[in-house]
């Protein structure tokens, strides 16, 4: 009796749970203060925040209330590496140059923001030159300066210290052989690397070319830091605010909260609006509560960025109410299996191209998540919002060709097939999956795969990006991903195709292209100084990429994402591809 | 009594440094029985940028090549006394008392711990009482009224409580009371006691009650079977016959002599919970030790792990003692034995 109610109330408590959560969302949301412009609320449609701004209002006022269910690396603009926290960090920072803040594609442009202009190169692209604005101030009233940017370039690359952040600066300023860091050796010249002849002028030589500097000068590194108030690691609890926003309460791990910086004029600044009053930002928040509140209105933003939790998924995609409120953008970010080129009999291109012929590749789609959550089934390596990208129909993208791919077994010399294996991380259940798919779907042609999973944080360092490793134990697939660190060609696969950047002592995340055609042509695309040409040298690569068939792209990922009530401005920045968190404002 | 509780201290004390050595070798020593080197724990600390030159210099200067009992000794002062952390790029201080210096955050382990255990404290004690209360008052109630619609009707809601797992009741109460209906604080809010107590109350009142209603049940049975044992003794009878009031009957001789086991386990259940109460902390986004230790080891932060576990078994160690000593209390049977 005990049990048969129990089990009664059970289904009850869920019913009803799901009814009332189902009509939910009417409680919590803001009402528009009085006086506001009349304007006709905006029609909710799905995908509305894709390609054009939802919501636009210059309407100042309101607490913008974000929250994370995790963490990021750190506030500090020379210690970050996360796509949410370059996003986030205009809000309280203002690098060199930095994305325009526009839906889609004209997010991915960069213009002027501590600079004048975008950079002026010259040595034929080995220096490059900015001028400051006149009036820049920080928090404190204090004037921003050339020595400022400089100083904060510098400490950056001190990755013994500020360890998270890219390591561009590291890799391209000519730095003098004896500087190792600014808080080790402060007193090195290193006018080699970075010059500034006066207050407005900021002039960067490099080792070697490169005609898409503006990239480096869009990075968080090149945010202010004046030398008298950085405290090295510690940075991060008091960073020095130069754009419209700065910290007022800072409990790390719990909360953020930003508010106006008095200092800064807006006359400076032609793409901020800053429109809220201030931010609240609370971390380590419940994923699946994160979805609810905002679903209910009750919070704006999730910063992640990186779409609803499966749990909310369901309900956003079923709900036509709901779905009306969601973007569905695709990240710059690919899914992929590296065939190992150097592993026999994978060092055959046509036994590669066999393995292609046969994934089942809606099968691998699915592993990722299916359509909306998982993404687009990919063509190529590079997905379709970066610079440059070209459909690529080189290969099926069904269930798997067996006799496609037995074709090409015959043609390197394997008719009845042959048997290799595949790492991937183990503790990842998606590529778990993705071996599983691959292995069924293989099977079928007569390649047979041995599954092996390795753990997530050593994979690159000691297994699958090992070179010696990967030989030694006959790896020949290796489940693999990468997110543009910006999103054109170089940003993108800069570290994942060049033969250059492969280390014998591993860590390596280009697992086994060696091709000198590509090597070449990167080299052409660094010199190349109009964008458009560069970018097409970019999608030749990417085809090259897929004709030698080194790598088998699942997919290019998507994430669903909500749009916040009560909030205006919003749209997705093809920059980061989640919402840009530069304009942001209240209704 | 007296020498009753000086045992019972001394025992709790001993316990605790037993905890201790336990903890400091599950983490330093079994890794080594493992085949870890000095340099793979210098290495865990310091990242992944370090090349072997320095995570050795590293490894010796915190001290990873001396003999086991010195740095359990080391670590053990640091607690009384705090230590300093030299990692070759700086000396960090770490203040008394020092559970540890986490090099992932920056920052020693202790700050973090002392702004968090007032949130785990108000969620565990507050939710003790209203289960206590509410499970004993409806175990005492279905006992008396065993066999009727109310005694089948609470055990059973008592049985969907311990069956359904706090991040489903969490988070679907919150999307029903918080969210749908409006009544109750959304998840994330905390406001400290000395702030604003009404406040806290508010914020706290779903996580309590969800956590409550998971408890509550164990009490309920519990209760309900030790009073219908007691209630069927011949004593309760004849207090009956000597015209004592019902009430005092099923307190003073029923439930009192029925409250042995329930306190059992509630100082357990109590102690565990001071620990962390991981899945209630996470599922209401509360920043509490719970919440703290599952960072911990996400980001695998030995020093912060260690720090937690002392501090979770010192509630535990602590919770006992008390419980103990209420047992000379309730108890007459135990102080004189």
């Amino acid at each position: 009796m005990n049990k048969r109610s129990a089990v009664a109330f059970a289904a009850a408590g869920a019913a009803l749970s799901l009814g009332l959560s189902a009509c939910g969302g009417g409680g919590g949301e803001t009402t528009p203060a009085d006086g506001s412009s009349g304007a006709p609320a905006a029609a909710e449609a799905f995908n509305a925040g894709l390609e054009a701004v939802f919501n636009p209002s210059d309407k100042k006022g309101g607490v913008l209330k974000m929250a994370i269910s995790e963490d990021w690396d750190s506030v500090d603009p020379g210690d970050t590496y996360y796509a949410l926290s370059w996003n986030l960090i205009r809000i309280y920072g203002r690098s060199l140059v930095t994305y325009t803040p526009a839906p889609g594609a004209e997010g991915r442009k960069l213009s002027p923001d501590l600079a004048e202009s975008l950079g002026e190169s010259s040595d034929d692209g080995k220096t490059w030159t900015y001028k400051l604005r006149a009036g820049l101030k920080f928090e404190d009233g204090t004037p921003i300066t050339s020595k400022d940017v400089k100083y904060a370039v510098l400490r950056s690359m001190d990755k013994e210290t500020l360890v998270n952040g890219p390591t561009y600066f590291n890799d391209w300023l000519d730095l003098p052989k004896d500087f190792k860091s600014v808080y080790k050796t402060p007193d090195v010249n290193t006018d080699s690397a970075i010059e500034t002849p006066d207050d407005q002028t900021i002039v960067f030589h490099l080792k070697k070319a490169y005609a898409g500097f503006d990239n480096f000068a869009a990075l968080p590194g090149t945010i202010p830091v004046p030398k008298d108030k950085d405290t090295g690691v510690k940075y991060r609890e008091k960073v020095i605010a130069s754009g419209p926003y700065k910290f007022d309460k800072v409990e790390p791990g719990k909360q953020y909260t930003l508010v106006r910086n008095e200092h800064w004029d807006p006359a400076t600044d032609p793409i901020r609006k800053a429109l809220p009053d201030s931010y609240e930002i609370s971390l380590g928040v419940n994923a699946d509560d994160l979805d609810n509140r905002v679903l209910a209105g009750d919070l704006h933003i999730d910063l992640a960025g990186s779409g609803v939790q499966p749990a909310a998924l369901g309900r956003v995609l079923g709900d036509p109410a709901l779905k009306a409120r969601a973007d569905n953008p695709t990240g710059a970010r690919t899914w992929y299996t590296s065939i190992m080129s150097n592993v026999p009999p994978l060092d055959n291109v046509d036994c590669r191209r066999a393995i292609i012929f046969a994934a089942d590749r809606v099968g691998l789609q699915n592993a990722y998540g299916g359509e909306f959550a998982g993404g687009d089934i990919a063509t190529g390596l590079m997905p379709p919002s970066i610079g440059g990208w070209k459909k690529l129909d080189l290969y099926p993208t069904g269930t798997g060709d067996v006799e496609k791919a037995k074709e090409a077994l015959t043609a390197c010399g394997k008719p009845e097939g042959f048997e290799t294996v595949m790492a991937y991380r183990a503790d990842r259940p998606k590529e778990k999956a993705i071996a599983e798919s691959l292995q069924q779907s293989l099977g079928k042609a007569g390649i047979k795969l041995d599954l092996k999973g390795y753990p997530t944080g050593d994979y690159f360092a000691l297994y699958a990006g090992k070179p010696d490793f990967v030989k030694k134990n006959g790896i020949g697939l290796a489940t693999n991903g990468w997110g543009a660190d910006w999103n054109d060609g170089f940003g993108f696969m800069s570290q994942i195709v060049d033969s250059r950047t492969i280390r014998e002592s591993g860590g390596n995340y280009n697992l086994s292209i060696t091709d000198k055609e590509i090597d070449a042509k990167i080299d052409e695309a660094l010199l190349e100084t109009d964008v458009a040409k560069r970018d097409a040298i970019w999608g030749e690569i990417d085809q090259r990429v897929m004709e030698q068939a080194y790598v088998l792209p699942s997919v290019w990922s998507k994430s669903v994402l909500v749009r916040p009530q009560g909030a205006t401005n919003v749209f997705v920045t093809g920059a980061f591809d989640m919402y840009d968190y530069l304009n942001l404002g209240l209704e | 009594m007296v020498t009753y509780i000086i045992r019972r201290l001394v025992g709790a004390l001993l316990m605790l440094v037993i905890v201790s050595m336990v903890t400091f070798s599950i983490f330093f020593v079994i890794p080594r029985i493992a085949g870890a080197t000095a340099e793979d724990f210098a290495s865990r600390y310091m990242g992944r940028s370090a090349d072997a030159e320095m995570i050795a210099v590293t490894a010796e200067k915190l001290g990873f090549n001396d003999p086991i009992p010195v740095q359990y000794g080391r670590w053990i002062s640091g607690v009384f006394v705090g230590s300093e952390f030299d990692t070759g790029a700086s000396i960090e201080e770490c203040p008394a008392p020092c559970f540890g210096y986490s090099f992932i955050r920056r920052q020693p382990v202790w700050p973090d711990l002392v702004d968090r255990i007032p949130v785990t404290l108000s969620l565990a004690v507050g939710a003790s009482v209203i289960w206590l209360i509410g499970g004993v008052a409806t175990g005492v109630l279905s006992a008396l009224r065993k066999g009727t619609i109310f005694d089948r009707a609470a055990m059973s809601i008592a049985l969907a409580g311990v069956s359904l797992p706090i991040f489903f009741t969490g988070i679907v109460s919150l999307v029903v009371f918080s969210y749908g209906l409006g009544i109750t604080a959304p998840g994330g809010s905390f406001t400290p006691f000395l702030e604003n107590p009404a406040q806290w109350a508010y914020s706290l009142l779903l996580p309590w009650i969800t956590l409550a209603f998971l408890y509550a049940a164990s009490y309920a049975r519990l209760t309900r079977a030790g009073m219908l044992e007691t209630m069927s003794e011949d004593y309760i009878r004849t207090a009956r016959a000597k015209g004592m009031r019902e009430s005092k009957v099923v307190v003073k001789h029923g439930l009192r002599a029925a409250l042995t086991p329930i306190l059992t386990i509630f100082g357990l259940d109590l102690g565990l919970l001071l620990g962390g109460a991981v899945l209630t902390e996470s599922t209401f986004s509360l920043k509490g030790i719970g919440d703290y230790a599952v960072q911990a080891i996400v980001t695998n932060d030995l020093p912060k792990i260690m720090g937690v576990t002392m501090v979770a078994a010192l509630f535990v160690v602590l919770a006992s003692l008390i419980v103990d000593l209420l047992y000379a209390v309730v108890d007459p049977r135990v102080r004189l034995g």
